[in-house]
């Protein structure tokens, strides 16, 4: 496999939203697998789904789906160059007359977020529901509002403003900011 | 149909063998799925008079039409059905959380366990490769490390599991069937029937498509019970959850403490809902497809219990709490964590340890029966050494894991007075003494003491009626309850949402009617409740219960409430009983003796069941044979 990647740099990367799981908010209910198998396969199945949820004990919940690295290493990975990443959304495109189903990508990916579809076995990854009509679909139905959309700068400013408040929360209290 | 797989598995532990029938379409219609579904093929495929733990009790487990759907709460149920080893009738348990989804997902309406395997087995389902595995490394191990085992060696950590534990394999009367590490089918001793097949496991992984009938009718009305299930419909389950009954149950002194002794606990502020969700509950998690999220996880931050990590909710924080005299929340959540470990009804097993302390208080059981335990109420130690032994049949657990009525037929003397339970089944956390809707509700639940048949606790505890009085109307109220219930464990959907529709069965019809494509009105769907009671009726009936099997424990009919305040002096009477029961009857279309009528069964589409109670029935007079006298 090459270690050099493949993809150019992307001037607007900074820009790119994904999706995002916040694991304090999950509760394991997997609506967002329901919903993303419904949108893109006109049925319910945890298979199909791009974003896949993990309970790895009941108090540790999450969903993941693709983080939009740069460089891809999946792109990197696959040999028949089926994927390629947008430079305007960064979402990993999948020629299907390419991809054999050869997982190397699946592979590659840290996160799990590439998923082998059971009957075409072809890849299948997150495109934040291209073409539908306000954004991924997921986001808008997760009951807990556990999912975002989210550039990578908004999700460390979210994670500031989380880490300020608890640190100061003593404070914030005693000023009667409301939280 | 779509949302029905349209398949039932059949699996033969005794010979192996192993095939699919389709699913009779008229069947799903009538009796929904579920229980309904589940109770007709036990119905079907058993004979009257076998013993529950004999090969010859199927046991079945039902999904309901929206299971694998994104119904909020109704993609993921799966109920089990058998002849129960505590009533000798009618058993059945629900249990929510990934597994019910997974076995739609494979390609089934129902699976149905006939016979008993020679040796320790589980079945696994791989959508529609289905193998009966060796289980002999799994026997003796909790349900959680039987869970982790298969996922391990099947080496897929999304294949869900129930399965039972140590106390089903000894068939412990109470034992239940446990799925996704903490969620229990936990009445009526399933579990045990399930160990008595030496069925140690049910392993599914399924990746069929489910698909609807008609997508954008049911995302719109998906959408509406998200918004609902975000408000005050919901909120008692999302903010305190169960346990927050404890004070207000305190409060109508309908709390029943020591195996109902008295109705308030003096430490209930110590085992309060606020208090556990101040200093024990970590996260609160959901099932598959669910918009609300109830599962409250406690985790004991420090004593002698630190670290222990166990859902809990009323009913069990009741029966090993108060029941047992236990103001101990970390003690209590131990033994909520023991029943899980173990497999056993962790309602049950508060009841049957409260009612051994019971025993042992008044001299009826003592010490050296006991290996020198000091069983008395309030001692925590006891109780969860108690729950060791009755889950393994040690000394006089042995005995007690028989079940309360069981158990003081064996211990004889004054024992029966002190077992606190209906049909065998133990009671659940309402003193019902000053509760008299929900007095009838219990005393006629087709499963035994149950507070899940129907909620006819509701209109005593929110002040609709004169909760203190049995009176005619209240045999109206349960049957509505009653109907609503059974067509919810159907369906099946989490009894906690019920709140959230609005519109009762009009909103469960279109969630059927937009999953099924089967237009279903509301009445029809009411008619399916009505039908699915009478055929629970119809089963016990079968199994030889009668109007005297409709009754209250000793003590509900004996001792009247002490505690000073509000609900002081109140018991059900036989003459109480008596107009409950008839009120009841004559509202359901049963004669005085509780037998559904021939024209009652042919009103609600049930003719081909007529045969179970011709002969009952009393024979109408004949004119001839008094003309011959005369």
């Amino acid at each position: 496999m090459s270690a050099v990647p493949k993809t150019v740099p992307k001037a607007d990367s900074a820009k790119w939203k994904m999706v995002s799981c916040d694991p304090d908010k999950c509760t394991g209910c997997t609506v967002c697998e329901y919903i993303c198998s419904l949108t893109k396969d006109n049925a319910f199945s945890a298979q199909k789904s791009r974003i896949r949820t993990m309970r790895l004990h009941p108090l540790i919940n999450i969903s993941i789906a693709c983080r939009l690295c740069n460089p891809a290493p999946c792109v990197t990975a696959c040999p028949r160059d089926a994927l390629t990443q947008s430079e305007q959304t960064g979402v990993i495109m999948i020629d299907d007359d390419k991809c054999d189903g050869c997982s190397w990508c699946i592979e590659a990916c840290d996160y799990g977020a590439i998923t082998l579809h059971p009957e075409l076995k072809k890849v299948r990854i997150c495109d934040l529901c291209e073409g539908v009509e306000g954004g991924p679909r997921c986001v808008k139905w997760c009951p807990e509002e556990a999912l975002d959309f989210v550039t990578k700068d908004i999700l460390s400013q979210k994670a500031r403003i989380a880490v300020t408040k608890k640190l100061f929360k003593e404070s914030m209290e005693a000023a009667g900011i409301k939280v | 149909m779509l949302g029905y797989a349209g398949r039932v598995l059949h699996v033969d532990l005794s010979s192996g063998k192993i095939w699919t029938e389709p699913l009779k379409e008229e069947l799903a219609k009538k009796y929904i799925g579920g229980i309904g579904l589940g109770m007709r093929l036990l119905l079907d495929h058993s004979k009257p008079g076998v013993d529950p733990f004999s090969p010859e009790n199927p046991l079945v487990l039902a999904t309901g039409p929206l299971s694998g759907s994104m119904v909020p709460t109704g993609g993921n149920g799966h109920a089990f059905v058998s002849k129960s080893p505590q009533t000798f009738a009618m058993g059945e348990a629900k249990s929510h959380g990934h597994f019910g989804t997974a076995m739609k997902r494979a390609g089934y309406d129902a699976i149905i366990f006939h016979g008993k395997s020679e040796k320790p087995v589980y079945l696994w389902v791989d959508d529609d490769a289905v193998q009966i595995m060796d289980a002999k490394h799994l026997w003796g191990k909790s349900p959680q490390e039987t869970e982790d085992a298969i996922k391990t060696e099947l080496k897929d950590f999304y294949i869900r599991v129930a399965s039972i534990g140590p106390a089903g394999e000894k068939l412990v009367r109470i034992a239940c069937i446990i799925n996704d590490r903490s969620r229990a089918a936990g009445r009526c001793g399933m579990g045990a029937v399930m160990g008595s097949k030496n069925l140690k496991a049910i392993a599914i992984r399924g990746s069929k498509d489910i698909k609807v009938a008609s997508q954008e009718r049911l995302l719109e009305l998906i959408k509406i019970q998200h918004e609902r299930m975000k408000g005050p419909a919901a909120r008692k389950y999302r903010t305190l959850g169960t346990p927050e009954n404890v004070l207000v149950l305190q409060k109508l002194a309908a709390m029943p403490t020591n195996n109902f002794t008295r109705a308030t606990f003096d430490e209930a502020d110590k085992i309060s809902g606020e208090y556990l969700n101040e200093r024990f509950i970590a996260k609160i998690i959901g099932c598959s497809s669910c918009a609300m999220r109830c599962e409250h996880i406690a985790v004991v931050p420090e004593g002698p219990f630190k670290g222990v990590t166990t859902r809990i909710e009323y009913e069990s924080l009741w029966a090993m709490g108060p029941n047992c005299g236990i103001g101990n929340l970390d003690a209590i959540l131990k033994g909520m964590d023991l029943s899980n470990y173990y497999g056993v009804d962790s309602i049950s097993i508060g009841g049957i340890v409260g009612f051994a302390m019971d025993l042992y208080e008044h001299g009826v059981i003592g010490k050296d029966q006991l290996g020198g335990l000091d069983l008395k109420f309030g001692n925590y130690e006891a109780m969860l050494e108690m729950i060791k032994r009755i889950s393994l049949r040690e000394g006089f657990g042995d005995v007690l894991a028989e079940g309360t009525k069981l158990a003081a037929d064996k211990i004889g003397n004054d024992a029966p007075k002190y077992a606190v339970q209906i049909k065998g089944v133990e009671m659940t956390g309402y003193d019902i003494r000053g509760l008299k809707t929900a007095a009838l509700g219990y005393a006629v639940s087709f499963r035994g003491a149950d507070h899940n048949r129907h909620g006819s606790y509701d209109p005593d505890v929110k002040g609709k009626v004169n909760r203190f009085k049995a009176e005619k109307g209240r045999g109206k109220l349960v049957k509505e309850t009653e109907d609503l219930y059974t067509v919810i464990d159907s369906l099946i959907v989490c009894k906690f949402s019920r709140g959230t529709y609005f519109e009762g069965y009009k909103d469960l019809a279109a969630l059927y009617s937009a999953v099924t494509g089967v237009e279903m009105t509301p009445e029809e769907l009411q008619k399916a409740g009505e039908r699915i009671n009478n055929l629970g009726r119809l089963f016990n009936i079968r199994e030889g219960l009668t109007r005297k099997d409709d009754s209250m424990p000793w003590k509900i009919m004996n001792v009247p409430i002490p505690d000073e305040g509000v609900a002081k002096g109140s018991f059900v009477s036989q003459e109480d009983l008596d107009i409950l029961l008839d009120d009841y009857y004559e509202v359901r279309g049963w004669t005085k003796e509780g037998i559904p009528t021939v024209e009652k069964l042919n009103e609600i589409g049930m003719e081909d069941l007529v045969y179970l109670v011709k002969d009952k029935l009393e024979p109408k007079p004949s004119k001839r044979k008094e003309k011959k006298e005369e």
